[in-house]
Formats: C-alpha cells, structure tokens, sequence
C-alpha cells in the first residue's frame, strides 16, 4: 500500500498537526519557567516525551531542585517503557530501526499502532505518528520558546495558569473510571499536606511514591486492563473512521504479553 | 551549568526507559505489576504536578489567580475543548483574573 492511501498514515499525519501544535506552549512555559532557548530545545529534541518534558519545567517553575525536575520526569517516563514492549511486539524493527523507534515511542505513537490490526498499517501508523510529532513538536516548541522569551512578564500573560492548565488536560483523559480518579485525588492531597513540610519539588516525589505504592499493593484490575491510565493519553480512533480496519478493542487493552 | 546536567540526565534516563522495552525480552518486564506501577506512577504524578502548579508558592499554599486557571482548564475539558485550547482558557483566565486585581 501507497503511504498515501494508508489510513493508519492519515490518522497518525492529523494526531502529528494536533500534537505538535501544542509543543508552542510546551515552548513558552519553558522560558516563563527560567529555561534558557537551547535547554527547552534539548528537551523536545533528545528527552521528547510531553508529559516528561512539562514535568521537568513544571518542578523548576515551582522553585525546585533540577535534581526533583529529572526525578519527576523520569518517573513519569516511565510507561514508555512498556509501549516500548509493546511496539516491539508488534512492529519487531531491527538494527537502527530499533533505536530511532525506541526514540519516537511515546502515547500518540503507540495509540496509533496498537489501534490498528494489519501489521502494514501499524508500522505506518507508528512511524507516520511518532516522525511526524517529532518534527512538528520540534518546530512549535522553538517557535513557542521565541514568543515566549518576547512576551516579558510571564504572569502578566497567565503563563502559570497556563501551566496548571497543561497538567489538568495532560491528567483529564486518563481519568476513565473510579480508581484513577481516587487515585489522583489522594495524589492531590498528598501533594497539598506535604508542601509545607519538605523543600520545593519534593511533594511531587512524596506523591509518586505514595502512587507506587498503590499500583504495587491493589489488587490486580480485570484482564481487560480497564483504565489504570497506561493506555496512551490520546485516543486516535474515537472519532468515526468510517471503514477503517480498526482492532475492535479499540487501542485499548492491548498488551505485549498478547503476542 | 547544573540545570544542564539534570536536563541531559533525564533526557537520557528517557531514552533509556523506552529503549529497554525493546531490548528486554517481554516475559521480563511484562508482569501485571509493573504495568500497574507505571500505570498509577502517571496518573499520581500528573495529579501532583497539577496540584503544585495550581496552589504551591515555594512551601506554602497559596490561593491565587491560578486557581481560577484550574477551573477554566476544567471547564474547556468538561466540555471536549482541544489541548491547546485548555491550555489558553487557563492563561486567559490568570490573566483576566490578575487585571481585576487578584494576585
């Protein structure tokens, strides 16, 4: 098939404009948070993962240590370990392919992949999603950083409510049923009793320890792996995608260990 | 020069966490637990970071403009807006906020 005529490519070419769009407020908030231009470029070019990357400026916004920023970022890089599983399971690349993949792994990617059932179409899904956000995301963080660094008083502009804003839309779509809801406000609680007591940065960690804990300890979730927020946060597929052959559990519970 | 440093450490922590689940045979890593672990590690962080970043000031607790960032963000979520457009509704209201004379 014609990467032209591929719907996989098509899907993962619109996730790639939605996506990277937004790396122009990943851009801005970076400087509003003290980053310089090359280091907020460093980070959409070799950390690239959204969530990670608004983390790591998120705890240096707050006035914490840049040793609490990588923490946090790493912690919360931590599912891209397991879509990596995944792809691997379903695209198998090899050689150089494997390391340029395992850069581009991150939730749209691998939603795009796993949503898809021909082997064709996931390895175009994957490669369209994840070159195509890396590009773009790359573009619009540089260009975000410019207007960024030209708007002046951050404050004046909202930037940090900006920023409160990216959090709650980054955590909004993983919160599908009862138990990741009650999970991020004990998190949230957590966070807000720990501010007083421990240095700028730390509450973070205190709340990633306490959500360890709490994926360690619960019992284990149905086999249909409902909703414990490691499914990509975007679902490509829920618009109507007419005849599409689309994997009927969605990308949804979609594991390694299927294969 | 130290930012510098954790920066290129968690850049490369990241590439690392993806890379190993490439080249860790499956069975290894692939016990529910540790999907479970992931899995709640992103939903408390992201909750955390919200929480901070809506009412922490250094070590204190602040109620201020961007609260009420926390609660446009919510609306335009509650009502299926696009990221970029969450993310304005809670600049436009810490700013607004801020011109009506609230810190």
């Amino acid at each position: 098939m014609k990467l032209s005529e591929s719907p996989a490519a098509k899907i993962g070419l619109s996730i790639s404009i939605a996506t990277g769009l937004y790396g122009i407020s990943f851009g801005a908030l970076s400087v509003a948070s003290g980053l310089t231009l090359w280091q907020t470029m460093a980070l959409s070019l070799l950390l690239f993962s959204g969530g990670s990357q608004f983390a790591f400026i998120g705890v240096v916004a707050g006035g914490g240590s840049a040793v609490a920023a990588m923490s946090a970022s790493a912690l919360l890089g931590i599912r891209n370990g397991v879509y990596g599983m995944q792809i691997n399971a379903l695209l198998r690349p090899t050689g150089w392919r494997r390391f340029a993949a395992a850069h581009v792994t991150i939730d749209e990617s691998t939603a795009t992949a796993t949503g898809q059932s021909d082997p064709g179409e996931q390895k175009r899904g994957f490669w369209v999603a994840g070159l195509g956000i890396f590009i773009l995301w790359n573009i619009m963080t540089c260009v975000g950083a410019l207007v960024g660094a030209a708007l002046g008083d951050p404050k004046q502009w909202g930037l940090d409510g900006a920023a409160v804003a990216a959090f709650l839309g980054l955590l909004w779509p993983r919160i599908k049923s009862f138990q990741p809801a009650a999970i991020a406000i004990v998190c949230a609680l957590v966070t807000l009793l720990a501010v007083p007591l421990v240095p700028a940065g730390v509450p973070i960690l205190v709340a990633a320890v306490v959500a360890g804990l709490i994926g360690w300890f619960r019992p284990t979730p149905d086999a249909g792996h409902d909703g414990d927020g490691l499914e990509p946060e975007l679902d490509p597929y829920k618009h109507d995608v007419g005849d599409m052959p689309v994997r009927e559990s969605g990308p949804r519970g979609h594991k390694g260990k299927e294969l | 020069m130290s930012l510098w440093f954790w920066l290129l450490l968690a850049a490369a922590l990241a590439y690392a966490t993806k890379l190993l689940g490439y080249l860790v045979p499956a069975k290894v890593l692939d016990n529910p637990r540790m999907s479970h672990v992931a899995g709640t590690l992103t939903i408390g962080l992201l909750a955390s970071l919200t929480v901070v970043n809506a009412a922490a000031s250094g070590t204190s607790v602040v109620l201020d403009a961007r609260v009420g960032a926390l609660l446009a963000a919510a609306v335009a979520l509650w009502l299926k807006a696009p990221f970029l457009v969450v993310v304005l509704a809670g600049a436009a209201a810490a700013a607004g906020l801020r011109l009506l004379g609230w810190p």
